[in-house]
């Protein structure tokens, strides 16, 4: 294998890494909201987490590409702060995976988080737990194959991702290729051989990763599932 | 001062409106009556503080506020335990998890040991058992054995024996009455089932359409002509009296009731213990003369101390047994025919008497 190819291995696994770790600290909450709430209009702000689902890559990232420009608010509010540019960096790359990706971490968790029965919270808080001693002592052990499913969903998709890192990553060995864009400049190339190594490789993964999520889920069957 | 005073406009569902303007007593049990749809989950959750009345209100518990002008205590900061009508044990913890749940986040050091719960609800056996596994009427013990170990100040029962078979729901009200007794727990305990409550309340609250329509001691109100418990098929009187004697030939129990003996069926129980019994208004009749031949055991003089019109066809009268009262319901022919007057010296004919388990009784 060359150095490229471990390269994009090594980046493809940080991004997913650090994607699905955020978006567990983003999802969970926003999940939690979505669950509890009876109003209309919460229905808007699961529409538009629910967008990467449907839209191409491709449009998120030209707005993305749009947004991160070193002349945008954003774009040079960055560069104030860190002092390098947003766009076609691997923070850019972070940031457009979080989105992308948002719904196969928060809709595994809205749906489990919806089944935990409100009894349960107020025996327990009549019982003496506050709201975060409540979701930390019935709610997280109730939907804990939840945040495994979601997790997982949410890191093989960021390994998955191509259109959003194509429009605003571009294609830098080391900083901004990923095994889905390495993959595509081998056949670009016509590199076969190359390009079936890491096709493959990302084939077996799949599997492997799926496989392993749904016979888990097949167990235990008082607790909550997505 | 040491009391539970409640001021509560709370709407529900439709047009249901809970008004409560009252204090409670805050010893013993008191048992909270009325129809389904009466709002009597809604002052539970009120005074628990799972709901929030939208506008003012007050629940004060021992000069403590929990709801008043600018304080709301949630409620996990009022020292209140709530025992559900689903019991909603945690499923992901066995009993022992359960319990020890309540245990680690008690709200005070005078609660009941885990030992002393475990024995008193006779979950001895059930401790490594998931809740799933638990039978409905185990599953509402550990759910008042749960609720014992979190050290409340008041107990909340929203009818824990309603999806209770006979046998578990005998049980479970045993371990209640053993609980009252025990305890110096104040119980609010809601109920559509008026033997339940006769069994184990001291005080009696009416509950209907969301207000309150009677309060009182329980023998009180159940003695009484204008509530709307008298209006039941199921009318009883409750009387106080002590077992004086056996009698194993005939298989009967003698019992002192204000001087009169009254027979029961033969109870296991020593001579000289208290006891309630409830005697159906249904089962009561009168008479002028002392029958002399009658087949019927139980017959008290008493005086006639109220008359009340039941439906088109009958009356409901008020009887008094020394200073407890009985209730009879009798045909208005009949009432016509004996030409009965407040204040006449009646003989009661008592068909049956249903002898209550041991009464906690702390009221006296």
């Amino acid at each position: 294998m060359s150095t490229a190819e471990l390269d994009a291995i090594y980046l493809t696994i940080a991004l997913a890494t650090i994607t699905t770790v955020l978006l567990l600290i983003l999802g969970t909450p926003l999940a939690w909201w979505l669950s509890r709430q009876k109003a209309n209009w919460p229905a808007l702000v699961e529409a538009v987490v629910a967008m990467p689902l449907i839209l191409p890559p491709t449009v998120l990232g030209f707005y993305l590409l749009l947004l991160f420009a070193p002349g945008t608010a954003l774009g040079s509010a960055w560069e104030r702060l860190t002092g390098t540019q947003l766009a076609f960096s691997f923070s850019a790359l972070v940031i457009g995976s979080v989105i992308y990706s948002l719904p196969f971490v928060v809709q595994p968790l809205q749906a489990a988080f919806q089944r935990v029965p409100n009894g349960l919270l107020q025996a327990a808080a009549t019982l003496g737990a506050r709201p975060l001693d409540q979701f930390r002592s019935i709610v997280l052990p109730l939907t804990r194959r939840s945040f495994i499913t979601a997790a997982s969903l949410g890191f093989a998709h960021t390994v998955g991702e191509f259109g959003v890192v194509l429009m605003i990553g571009g294609n830098i060995p080391g900083e901004t290729q990923v095994l889905s864009i390495a993959l595509y400049d081998y056949v670009e190339s016509l590199q076969f051989a190359e390009a079936h190594r890491l096709a493959g490789g990302l084939v077996v993964f799949s599997l492997v990763l799926l496989y392993l999520l749904y016979r888990r889920d097949r167990r235990d069957s008082w607790r909550v599932r997505a | 001062m040491s009391q539970l005073a409640l001021q509560l406009d709370c709407p529900g569902e439709e047009n249901f409106r809970l008004q409560v303007d009252c204090q409670l007593p805050d010893r013993g049990v008191t048992a909270i009556y009325g129809p389904s749809g009466s709002g009597k989950s809604t002052l539970l959750d009120c005074i628990a503080g799972l709901r929030r009345p939208h506008a003012g209100g007050l629940v004060r518990f021992r000069g403590q506020n929990w709801l008043a002008d600018g304080t709301f205590l949630p409620p996990w900061q009022r020292r209140v335990a709530y025992v559900f009508q689903d019991a909603r044990l945690f499923p992901h913890l066995n009993v022992q998890g359960n319990l020890d749940y309540a245990r680690a986040r008690r709200r005070g050091n005078d609660g009941a040991g885990l030992q002393q719960v475990v024995t008193w609800l006779e979950l001895e056996d059930l401790l490594q058992r998931t809740p799933g596994a638990l039978s409905a009427g185990q599953k509402q013990r550990v759910a008042i054995a749960r609720a014992l170990l979190s050290a409340p100040q008041l107990l909340l029962l929203d009818e824990p024996l309603a999806n209770l078979d006979h046998a578990a729901s005998r049980q479970c009200l045993a371990c209640l009455q053993r609980l009252a007794r025990q305890l110096e727990l104040p119980m609010l305990y809601v109920s559509h089932d008026i033997e339940e409550v006769s069994e184990l309340a001291d005080h009696l609250v009416l509950l209907e359409d969301g207000r309150i329509t009677d309060r009182g001691s329980l023998l009180d109100i159940c003695g009484r002509l204008d509530t709307k418990l008298s209006q039941e098929e199921q009318a009883a009187a409750i009387v106080l009296g002590t077992i004086s004697r056996h009698d194993p030939e005939f298989g009967l129990t003698e019992l002192e009731v204000e001087g009169e003996t009254l027979l029961v069926g033969y109870q296991q129980q020593l001579a000289g213990q208290k006891r309630r019994l409830r005697i159906p208004a249904r089962d009561v009749s009168v008479c002028r003369q002392k029958p002399l031949d009658s087949s019927i055991l139980n017959i008290l003089p008493v005086t006639l101390t109220q008359i009340e019109q039941h439906g088109s066809a009958r009356v409901l009268l008020q009887l008094a047994l020394g200073s407890q009262h009985l209730l009879a319901r009798i045909t208005r022919k009949s009432a016509a025919r004996l030409q009965l007057q407040v204040g006449d010296r009646l003989f009661a004919q008592i068909k049956s008497a249903a002898l209550l388990m041991e009464s906690p009784d702390h009221h006296e």
